[in-house]
């Protein structure tokens, strides 16, 4: 865990701001570090937390006050990966990805304990090469300390990062974790530009405090009495690091217009912002009862949906919490109007369907041993050659385009598709993952192993050109139809159980109305 | 185009083992009971056997990658003995492998057989296996009949037929090919069906019901080639001769050019289908061709097929099969042994299977489905793959003076 507690960040601080004031001045577009742009993405199915009760009460009616709401539930074939890779590409919607300098992933649910999740991320959103990559993990705290460095690093000249978190906790049925967990991502762009929002000051505090805890490879969290953690985690540990924050940084609780506590239990957000003597009207919706309580991806979450909320010279305090306390505070600039054209965060939490089916969810996590049957039994063994010579195709979605002809077909070859000019050796690269497409030709196949059946699949056309045949993800009965506006997703595509391996790809979705450019 | 092979090709004999689920019987059993009706049918000796074809599809679940396994069965001796697969074409693919032979002088007297033992991979429906290392990682790995359903979807759309009307013409085929199966004993499905029956059995993939899907089975068929001297030679005074024989693979272009095919019908098909014509001198094949067998996997395949094969107009297929136009009192019979739909699919053998129909029909020799006027030029189509990416073959055979 790193420290953001010397003197020469406060004085960082100021030089940006009078730089910021002097481009206002000057009529000049502002280049400041900060926060450049934010995404989100929350899996579309949302569990209603009664069905979880209906389910366990019989076992664990103690938990009856929390079936309430609902929770995001991540896809069969969706993880802090691929939650990860949407999010990001929310936030790049109106970035040039050229500029991207480094990839941060923060989970303490990454797929994979060594091979770069960050670098899977950075492969599907097609970086360059030369991308610097790198996991953050070990704590809920992952997030908002990565936040911490990559804003220092921008202040030290380092190009703009791409931070994301993602979790998708697994809980045991019958859990806590369970009805108060949710799944989703949220992603920042961080680095010297037209700042949305820029660091006023930060501070950090570490420790050893076990509220839960998992072990290296473990599925579930272990833990401790909520009174405890309530008393002397919220109560006294953040309370006492918020403290000492505002008055290390200098800021007036009572000057703070979004409060941002990613904690979902029940009147700690009040109880802190009570304490402290910041506005009640401060304290931002946590998201408990539409979302969940999405771990280390939490704040960051809550924190670009404040973005989208809020307007110019607002101040932002974000709290951190896990073994230990982060504390930053921002304030947004004049860019934030044009930032909040997108508005990822409430495209994706209205991208909504309520889910009743509580033992499906339990076998999407593996928590439900049904019977597949021999359909299932296909080997998925991936060798490493196969899928590093076709990463660009597979991980990143890039097609071919005839330099001659301008045809555009997935995946790329030797010879042109073109049946009027084959012409050999002119494909350049031809990126499909951000092209809408229209479905051409589908089924609902029933008979095909699939773990949400029946599997959707079918031919689809890209815009300006390329076809493919693709599985179809997050679909519905009669909301598929030849002609239906489709956009490409990136999901898992399978899984080699026995080795130990997630293949991944993209699928297509159908673009709903009223949805996020 | 090239002169083509038209009655170059005499059959001297065929034969076809009963097809369905052979539990009791291995591979060798089946291709030495479809060897043992075509060499008496041809009336010569194992030993006059220049070159042999053999096609099976699933290796690992049947008999091995080799031609080591029919030279074995049937005790060839020793000459060469070539194992094909070209997906659920491969049965008519080993028949163009003896054809081509007798046709080039290299052979006397050639031999295709196809086999294939669905039923020991302990599930219905094809075998899920892997199509290479690099379709594994963006294609879809869908089921047979879920690939194929996306015909209706793009059908309905390029021509504006209603799902419910679509839905009763497709179960049309199947009616009819159950009818006909009813009256074949080498059929797996022997039971006739209604309407009703077909329209309200379970959903396998949208919107192809179990009624749609052809059968699962076990089988072998057998041809033995010659020329028509040679046929003669042999005492066959009027032998069914070879008119045409095409096949046609897709080269990506229906998969992967956007805009393109429009995903209700069969590219390769049609080109197969023409050159076919062409080969055997039919202009008119609505009028001149008598009967057909064609590749009903599934009820939608074998609408659309007709056609492909430019028997019904484009978009006017379902509308003909509904007139009973297929049926086998109706103008062109189609499936008049039962099709795919009462004999299962096992993939090496049905192409072989099909020109095997077509040969006892030429020959007045099919028993109480014989079409009672004479036939005299047959079809067959076999088709492996999906409708966006396939091998389409076409064989006509006929009597010796059509």
């Amino acid at each position: 865990m790193m420290q953001w507690e010397s003197g020469n960040d406060d004085q960082s601080y100021q030089l940006y701001t009078s730089i910021y004031f002097w481009g206002l001045q000057l009529g000049i577009p502002c280049m400041t570090i900060g926060i450049l742009a934010c995404g989100a993405y929350i899996p579309r199915r949302r569990l209603q937390r009664a069905a979880i009760h209906a389910a366990n009460g019989w076992f664990a009616g103690g938990l009856k006050g929390l079936a309430r709401g609902e929770r995001a539930i991540a896809g069969w074939d969706e993880d802090s990966i691929t939650m990860a890779v949407e999010a990001a590409r929310a936030s790049l919607r109106d970035f040039d990805r050229a500029a991207i300098g480094s990839v941060a992933l923060a989970s303490t649910t990454l797929p994979f304990a060594d091979r770069s999740n960050a670098g899977v991320v950075k492969e599907a959103l097609n970086l360059a090469d030369a991308t610097g990559a790198f996991d953050l993990a070990g704590s809920r705290r992952a997030a908002t300390t990565g936040l911490n460095q990559a804003l220092a690093a921008a202040a030290g000249g380092a190009s703009a990062q791409l931070l994301v978190a993602a979790d998708m906790r697994k809980s045991r049925p019958g859990s806590e974790a369970e009805m108060t967990s949710g799944d989703a991502a949220a992603a920042l762009i961080v680095g010297d530009g037209e700042a949305i929002a820029t660091l006023v000051g930060a501070h950090s505090v570490t420790i050893d405090f076990v509220d839960h805890v998992r072990e290296s490879g473990a599925d579930f969290d272990y833990g401790w009495e909520g009174r405890w953690i309530r008393d002397e985690g919220y109560g006294a540990m953040v309370a006492t690091a918020l403290a000492d924050g505002l008055a290390k940084i200098g800021v007036d609780a009572a000057a703070i217009d979004r409060f941002i506590v990613p904690i979902t239990a029940k009147g700690v957000a009040e109880g802190l912002a009570r304490r402290l003597g910041i506005s009640a009207e401060a304290v931002a919706d946590r998201l408990a009862d539409s979302v969940g309580d999405s771990g280390a991806a939490h704040p960051i979450l809550l924190l670009a949906s404040a973005l989208e909320a809020a307007g110019p010279g607002e101040r932002i305090l974000l709290v951190g919490f896990g073994q230990g306390v982060d504390i930053l505070i921002f304030e947004t600039t004049d860019a934030i109007a044009d930032g909040q054209r997108r508005r990822s965060v409430a495209a994706t939490l209205a991208d909504r369907v309520e889910d009743m089916n509580y033992l499906r969810w339990l076998f999407h996590r593996g928590l439900y041993d049904l019977e597949r049957g021999m359909r299932a039994e296909l080997d998925q063994k991936q060798p490493g050659t196969t899928l590093w010579r076709n990463r660009k195709a597979v991980l990143g979605l890039v097609g071919g385009r005839c330099t001659q002809t301008g045809t555009v077909q997935f995946p790329k070859s030797e010879i042109s598709v073109n049946p009027n000019n084959p012409a050999a050796h002119t494909q350049e690269d031809y990126p499909l993952a951000d092209r809408r497409a229209r479905v051409v030709t589908y089924t609902a196949d029933a008979l095909a192993y699939s773990p949400d059946p029946p599997g959707y699949y079918g031919v689809i056309d890209f815009d300006g050109g390329g076809r493919m045949t693709v599985e179809f993800a997050d679909v519905v009965a009669d909301d598929v139809e030849v002609g239906r506006e489709m956009r490409m997703v990136f999901r898992i595509k399978a899984f080699d159980a026995q080795r130990g391996f997630v293949k991944y790809f993209w699928k297509a979705v159908p673009v709903r109305t009223g949805e996020a450019g | 185009m090239a002169r083509g092979i038209k009655d170059k090709v005499a059959i001297l004999g065929m034969g076809c083992a009963r097809f369905g689920e052979r539990w009791a019987d291995d591979a060798e059993t089946l291709m030495v009971e479809a060897y043992e009706e075509a060499i008496a049918d041809a009336g010569i000796e194992t030993s006059e056997i220049d070159a042999a074809w053999l096609s099976v599809a699933f290796d690992a679940i049947n008999i091995g990658p080799s031609g080591i396994p029919l030279a074995t069965a049937l005790r060839l001796r020793n000459i060469g003995v070539t194992k094909v697969e070209n997906y659920c074409a491969s049965g008519t693919e080993a028949f163009r492998g003896a054809v081509y032979a007798v046709a080039s002088g290299a052979a006397d007297i050639a031999l295709a057989l196809g086999v294939e033992k669905l039923k020991d991979t302990g599930y219905g429906g094809l075998p899920v296996r892997s199509r290479g290392t690099t379709f594994d990682m963006v294609g879809v790995t869908g089921s047979a009949p879920g690939n194929f359903a996306q015909l209706a979807s793009a059908y309905r759309a390029a021509h504006g037929v209603g799902k419910a009307d679509l839905k009763r013409a497709m179960a049309h085929v199947s009616v009819k090919s159950h009818a006909n199966g009813a009256k074949n004993p080498k059929a797996h499905l022997r039971k006739p069906i209604d309407m009703d029956t077909v329209l309200n059995a379970p959903m396998i993939a949208e919107p192809l019901g179990l009624y749609d899907c052809c059968g699962v089975s076990d089988g072998a068929a057998c041809a033995i080639v010659t020329t028509p001297e040679i046929a003669r030679a042999f005492g066959k005074r009027d032998p069914v001769t070879v008119k045409a024989l095409q096949i046609s693979a897709s080269n990506g272009w229906e998969a992967q050019q956007g805009g393109g095919w429009n995903g209700s019908y069969f590219h390769t098909t049609r080109i197969a289908a023409a050159k076919a014509y062409e080969e055997a001198g039919i202009t008119r094949p609505r009028e001149q061709i008598s009967l057909m067998e064609v590749h009903d996997c599934f009820s939608v395949t074998e609408l659309v097929t007709m056609e492909d094969l430019h028997i019904s107009r484009e978009g006017q297929g379902w509308k003909d099969v509904l007139d009973g136009l297929f049926d086998a009192d109706g103008a062109i019979p189609c499936q008049i042994d039962g099709g795919l739909k009462c004999f299962g699919h096992p993939i090496g053998a049905s192409g072989l299977r099909m020109i095997y129909e077509n040969y006892l029909q030429l020959l007045g020799r099919a028993g109480p489905r014989q079409r009672t006027s004479l036939p005299s030029l047959a079809l067959s189509h076999n088709l492996g793959g999906m409708p966006s990416q396939n091998v389409s073959a076409v064989a006509i055979i006929g009597t010796h003076d059509a």
